[in-house]
């Protein structure tokens, strides 16, 4: 399995293949606190890159997760509807949000690897 | 109604709470701490045991003469006349169509009323009781006191070994108590629900006293965000969101606080319009909110009926984490406020379905007196 790949509204994305997983990196569950609700888009749903994909709500406010590519939705985190608060223990592994058919590698370029998120995220601080 | 970057305020235990790990938001003008270990955590913490807030940003007021309730009375619905000293009392500040400025709680201190105002309102109420009640009472603020709150169900074993006498005060009530070495007035009050005590030091004396209070092992500190989910879970008003100068208190289900001579006399501003709605009843009212799923109602979102039809709007929402699940508070057209009226909340353009719930969603555990 490869790397992951950070945007800079926090989402990170694991590429298997031709899917990608997709997720909010740790600093984001950090900064969101503890999470009690996630809305997952249906199965089949085509998402552009940048644009909303499934939505994080904590405590005090919902957040949107955008979509770090494009692609057509083919699987999503079940798991999170029961137990939400997976993406605070788990942001990058169980808390997973969903996982994309690509539609142009191409897309994957401007992403970042995790030695310069740590990096952008170390100047938001 | 945050100030600008450039005037941001601290309390005296700002140092502290960064020592403490808190992460600071701007409040009301103020740098204030919106949590330290997570709400959640802190939440459940103050409904075990207790939980400590700093809320020195609220605005601390005293009315000094002899005519000082008499004169307050004219600017609001609560009996402030016949308030007994040491007793406290919740009213609020209302304007000429019957609309809320301001809500607060009212102290009947002996010589003295002791008044705590909202953060946000503070300069606007100190402006309003000086310009309103000239010549009739002395208004004098005490921007130089810190206010905190002790709140939870071990909050009084906590009074009762730092400020011996304090336990012994009734729900609603107030006095003078050496906490700490330090000279505190003490309330026995608060946001959450809760049994729970708010404590008046001056500022020079706000850290030791934090300090004593968190050194106690049933206390924890506890941030803006606890104090906003405990207080919904409670019921209770926060102004600018579920109460404000476009709401009267009939709207906001608070008829209680207006006793019956203020109702048969009036002559507060408002009065024409407060106590018609109390005869015939107000066009909307604020009820509690049960959404069905998951998915919280946020503040704005949108009440519809069952045909679609909006009925009203949700004004503070979220999620309950003793009840569980989310929670709101709203306005709905009177029509629709009865408990149990099924309801739609569209949540991102989609309707999910709720239900009209009494308040409070948890049960309010005040010392019975």
């Amino acid at each position: 399995m490869s790397e992951l790949r950070y945007t800079n509204e926090h989402e990170w994305i694991r590429i298997d293949g031709d899917t990608a997983v997709i997720g909010i990196s740790d600093y984001a569950q950090e900064q969101l606190g503890d999470v009690v609700f996630v809305e997952l888009p249906e199965i089949g749903k085509k998402v552009e890159k940048g644009k909303e994909a499934a939505v994080v709500e904590s405590v005090k406010a919902a957040s949107e997760v955008y979509a770090p590519v494009s692609g057509e939705v083919v699987a999503v985190n079940d798991a999170l509807t029961k137990d939400p608060a997976l993406v605070n223990r788990s942001p990058t592994g169980d808390g997973w949000f969903l996982k994309l058919r690509l539609k142009d590698q191409g897309e994957l370029a401007g992403l970042m690897d995790e030695a310069a998120y740590r990096k952008f995220v170390k100047g938001l601080k | 109604m945050n100030a600008p970057a450039e005037t941001v305020l601290r309390t005296p235990l700002h140092a502290l709470h960064v020592a403490l790990g808190a992460r600071m938001v701007p409040f009301a003008g103020y740098e204030m701490p919106v949590q330290y270990e997570g709400i959640i955590a802190e939440h459940l913490h103050t409904r075990a045991h207790a939980g400590l807030f700093d809320v020195s940003h609220m605005g601390q007021v005293a009315l000094t003469g002899s005519g000082a309730a008499a004169a307050l009375e004219s600017l609001v619905p609560g009996d402030i006349d016949g308030l007994k000293p040491g007793r406290t009392r919740y009213t609020m500040f209302t304007n000429a169509p019957g609309g809320i400025l301001d809500d607060l709680m009212v102290t009947n201190a002996g010589d003295r009323l002791l008044l705590i105002v909202n953060a946000a309102c503070k300069a606007d109420d100190i402006a309003h009781l000086t310009g309103r009640l000239k010549g009739r009472c002395t208004v004098e603020p005490a921007p130089n006191r810190a206010l905190l709150a002790l709140q939870g169900p071990e909050a009084a074993g906590v009074m009762a070994r730092l400020a011996p006498g304090a336990e012994r005060l009734g729900f609603m009530s107030a006095g003078a108590f050496a906490v700490g070495g330090a000279r505190g007035w003490i309330g026995r009050s608060g946001y959450t629900g809760e049994d729970g005590f708010e404590i008046s030091v001056e500022d020079r004396d706000a850290e030791r006293v934090t300090r004593l209070l968190l050194e106690q092992p049933e206390v924890k500190p506890i941030g803006l965000g606890a104090r906003d989910s405990l207080r919904l879970e409670a019921g209770l008003c926060l102004y600018g969101h579920d109460i404000d100068t476009i709401t009267t208190p009939i709207e906001a289900d608070l008829a209680w606080t207006i006793g019956k001579r203020r109702r048969e006399a009036g002559g507060f501003p408002g009065d024409a319009v407060i106590l018609r709605q109390l005869r015939d009843g107000a066009p909307r009212k604020r009820v509690g909110i049960l959404p069905e799923g998951r998915a919280p109602a946020r503040e704005q979102t949108e009440i519809t009926d069952a045909n679609g039809r909006r009925i009203g709007t949700v004004t503070s929402g979220g999620y309950g984490p003793t009840l569980g699940g989310p929670l709101a508070m709203g306005y709905v057209e009177a029509s629709h406020a009865k408990v149990g009226t099924p309801i739609n909340l569209m949540v991102r353009g989609t309707p999910r379905p709720g239900r009209i719930v009494a308040l409070p969603f948890v049960p309010h555990r005040y010392k019975k007196s």
